[in-house]
């Protein structure tokens, strides 16, 4: 994909260093800003004359920030962890030849061989780059360099077919919603396209609430026009004159980048009146949404482009009658960049992938406690153990994983011995998860499983829209019943009224939040019952988390007597000499954990 | 909870500074201009309202209500809905501590307890008592490699920082960092 050679010798002089820095939310944050000022002064400095390509992110965070230097006769070379003042260095290194402190090389070259190439790092060579095939290479902001790697070629394909065509392609395609409940793509096209309706809309669903997953963003700021022609062709399918993207106005960078791709897209005829000649016509609008979880949900984020809140009763589906009433359909970001892809190389390249129900690949955020943060885009069905293990590194030194928590806080914890299932829709569910939006957080032993809990349930708590009654007061009880229990204050039979209201929350609620809050109750409930009776039971948290659970006592080695635990503590359970080793009267003690945060040497350790 | 954060809303007056009314009147006269008084336009509508004022005035949303005629219950119902509107005024710097799972597993929750406790806040407060600084609970940044992680903006909006792999040392000294860049600016302001 060697870029310098393609654009041929007309321009030799330009290409004869190409410098690319990632300039998306994740590698921002870790500073990709600075480095990108230092390798301009570096550049100057040196008197080099290069090209700065500012790329998407391709998904291994855990490198952030990196570069790639390319140039002629040089392999194009990975940096990773770059700190500004090592930018200088590292150029001039390269431009000598010499490729010392590099990750890693994107292609075998001759001469070079200290380096490792990207393939032979397990976390890229057991990928399937698919829809994610541009992301860190192409600048997001340039319709050329998408163009260039067969952008809309796809729509091109699409707008020669009768729209029928289009919708058989994507059932032949077996695509899934990539969003969470992995419905099929070409049946709500279907539905919608049999309505008769003089207006129509499709909105691409970039709302993505879920903590702990991020690969729209990451999709959408590193490959903007390739959701945009998913979207295109699904307005084409169905019979739409107008598209949303819906994004949540605290993710800035991607709204931003999707609205210049549908400029530069209506530029190049893409979007507007009869486009490529047909008598299709289409246009496009970025919506910025004020941020709410429930928004994900179809209905609810309806009620946000109309102005409103909160979702409503289904059916009638959206597919019948959605935005402003009308038949509307609402994809997912990833959904809708498969639907590009699939059409730009065929269908064959997409079904060779995934399992015989849930074709293709899908991308997976895996964080908490792995040592490879990422994003990481791989077939359906690929096992957890190999995407925990292989690809992100597994845990730290020391740690053992515990439980996987796949799908939010829509989703359930999958304990560490069924680590072999498979990911795919069907697996997932059958053992309390679901697959979500993709976000697998690593949980290990150092965490306490009723603390998991009870962190989804308060999100889920304060994310509840108050409309009906089952999410409303139900999870509320859940969220105190679990208090209880982190405590040491529950019973046993408060363990079988968790269990019997998740269930009946589940049963009776309005939406898809509801319906789906009380599974990280329910999962860990199903694989850690022991770790929640030890709660109840021994009154113990094994994983020395829950503060009411466990004891405090201060390390006299450590301590040096400041004595702003004993200031700070609202029992006055802590006394001793200033300057010497401070002590806290454990029957006093109200587990608190004051001291534990006040204290400036860590000194307070628990017990 | 959205819905005992609207009524506390709807019955204490005004926290912080008022301003003179022109100046919410011009202000939603603007946005009312620029959007027409269609009520499908709320949302955009309570977004430029914020980014003028860092959160939404009650005296805003009133001149708002009548302009719509809609009753300012159901501007409220929209804007407790959403996390992005504020009802309160902020501080100099908001300093934003992620809950998302990593950073909540990895110890997020320590490190914004101490940070309030730092500056003092009581229950229910998360503004300083001086107007520096402010500190909310946020959703995932989708910065998990960096986790846990803050984020720290101006309330003007022109400065962000981002501030990763924090413990709860760290994270006390990133607060009284701001706070005392914070002073600097109210200082500033005072003098001139």
């Amino acid at each position: 994909m060697s870029e310098a050679l393609e654009l041929g010798s007309g321009t030799r002089k330009i290409s004869e260093l190409i410098v690319r820095v990632p300039l998306a939310s994740c590698t921002l944050a870790a500073g990709a800003s600075k480095v990108l000022e230092s390798i301009e002064k570096a550049l100057g400095k040196l008197g080099l004359e290069a090209r700065i390509k500012k790329t998407g992110c391709m998904g291994l965070c855990y490198l952030d920030p990196w570069i790639e230097l390319e140039s002629r006769g040089l392999p194009p070379t990975i940096y990773a962890n770059v700190k500004p003042e090592q930018a200088e260095g590292i150029i001039r290194r390269y431009v000598e030849g010499d490729l010392s402190g590099a990750l890693a090389v994107r292609s075998e070259a001759s001469g070079f061989k200290g380096v490792p190439t990207l393939n032979s790092l397990p976390e890229w060579r057991l990928q399937v780059r698919y829809v994610s095939r541009n992301c860190g290479f192409i600048d997001p902001e340039s319709i050329e360099d998408y163009l260039r790697t067969g952008g809309y070629s796809g729509l091109k394909k699409a707008l020669k077919l009768g729209r029928e065509e289009v919708i058989e392609i994507v059932r032949k395609s077996g695509l899934r919603g990539r969003g969470g409940a992995g419905f099929p793509t070409w049946y709500k096209w279907r539905v919608a396209y049999e309505q008769r309706s003089d207006v129509k809309y499709v909105i691409c669903n970039g709302d993505e609430g879920d903590p702990g997953a991020f690969m729209n963003r990451l999709l959408a700021e590193s490959d903007p026009h390739r959701v945009l022609e998913g979207l295109i062709i699904a307005g084409y399918a169905i019979g739409a004159s107008r598209g949303y993207i819906f994004v949540r106005a605290e993710k800035p960078l991607m709204a931003d980048r999707l609205e210049v791709a549908v400029r530069q897209a209506r530029d190049y005829g893409f979007l507007g009146e009869k486009i490529l000649g047909t008598d299709f016509s289409f246009d496009v609008e970025v919506y910025r949404s004020a941020g709410a979880f429930v928004c994900g949900e179809e209905t609810a984020l309806i009620a946000a482009i109309e102005g409103r809140s909160r979702p409503r009763q289904r059916p009638p589906y959206p597919a019948t009658s959605g935005l402003w009433g009308k038949p509307t359909v609402i994809n997912n970001v990833e959904t809708l960049a498969h639907v590009a892809t699939i059409f730009q190389t065929g269908l064959d390249e997409f079904t060779k992938y995934g399992t015989e129900r849930s074709k293709g690949t899908k991308m997976f955020c895996v964080t908490g406690s792995v040592r490879k943060t990422g994003v990481y885009e791989v077939p359906i069905g690929t096992k957890i153990r190999t995407l925990v293990y292989e690809l992100a590194g597994g845990p730290p030194d020391g740690r053992s994983v515990k439980a996987v928590q796949v799908g939010g806080p829509s989703g359930g914890c999958i304990p560490a011995d069924l680590l072999d299932l498979e990911l795919d829709y069907e697996t997932l569910q059958s053992y309390g998860a679901i697959m979500g939006s993709g976000g697998l957080v690593v949980i290990d032993n150092t965490n306490c499983m009723v603390d998991v809990a009870k962190y989804f349930i308060t999100f889920t708590l304060a994310e509840s829209c108050g409309k009906c009654l089952p999410c409303r007061v139900g999870v509320k009880v859940l969220g105190d019943i679990l208090e209880k229990v982190a405590s040491g204050t529950a019973t046993l039979e408060d363990l079988e009224l968790l269990r019997e209201l998740g269930e009946s929350i589940m049963r009776s609620s309005l939406c898809a939040l509801g319906g789906t809050a009380p599974n990280p109750v329910l999962s860990t409930l199903r694989y850690f019952k022991n770790e929640y009776e030890e709660h109840v039971v021994m009154r113990r948290c094994p994983a020395k988390v829950c503060s009411r659970l466990v004891t405090y006592e201060i390390d006299p080695a450590r301590c040096r007597g400041c004595g702003q635990c004993a200031k700070n503590c609202p029992v006055s359970a802590i006394s001793g000499q200033p300057g010497k080793a401070f002590k806290i009267d454990t029957s006093r003690c109200t587990k608190c954990g004051q001291c534990l945060i006040i204290c400036p040497f860590g000194a307070v350790v628990k017990g | 909870m959205y819905y005992e954060q609207s009524r506390t809303y709807l019955r204490t007056p005004q926290s912080g500074v008022v301003l003179d009314p022109r100046r919410y009147l011009s202000v939603v006269d603007r946005v009312i201009c620029k959007y027409g008084a269609d009520r499908s336009k709320l949302i955009n509508m309570l977004q430029e309202i914020q980014r003028e004022f860092q959160h939404l005035p009650r005296q805003a949303l009133e001149m708002l209500s009548v302009k719509l005629g809609i009753s300012l219950s159901e501007i409220i119902n929209v804007a407790t809905f959403y996390h992005q509107f504020r009802l309160e005024p902020v501080g100099v710097y908001v300093i934003q501590v992620c809950f998302g799972t990593t950073c909540y597993l990895k110890g997020s929750s320590e490190i914004y307890e101490s940070m309030r406790k730092v500056l003092g806040l009581r229950e229910r407060e998360n503004t300083a008592r001086d107007g520096t600084i402010t500190i909310e609970k946020a959703r995932c940044f989708g910065c998990c490699s960096l986790a846990p992680v803050i984020m720290v903006t101006s309330s003007d909006g022109s400065e962000r920082y981002v501030h990763g792999r924090l413990n709860v040392s760290e994270g006390k000294r990133v607060v009284l960092d701001y706070r005392s860049k914070a002073l600097m600016k109210l200082k500033g302001l005072k003098n001139e």
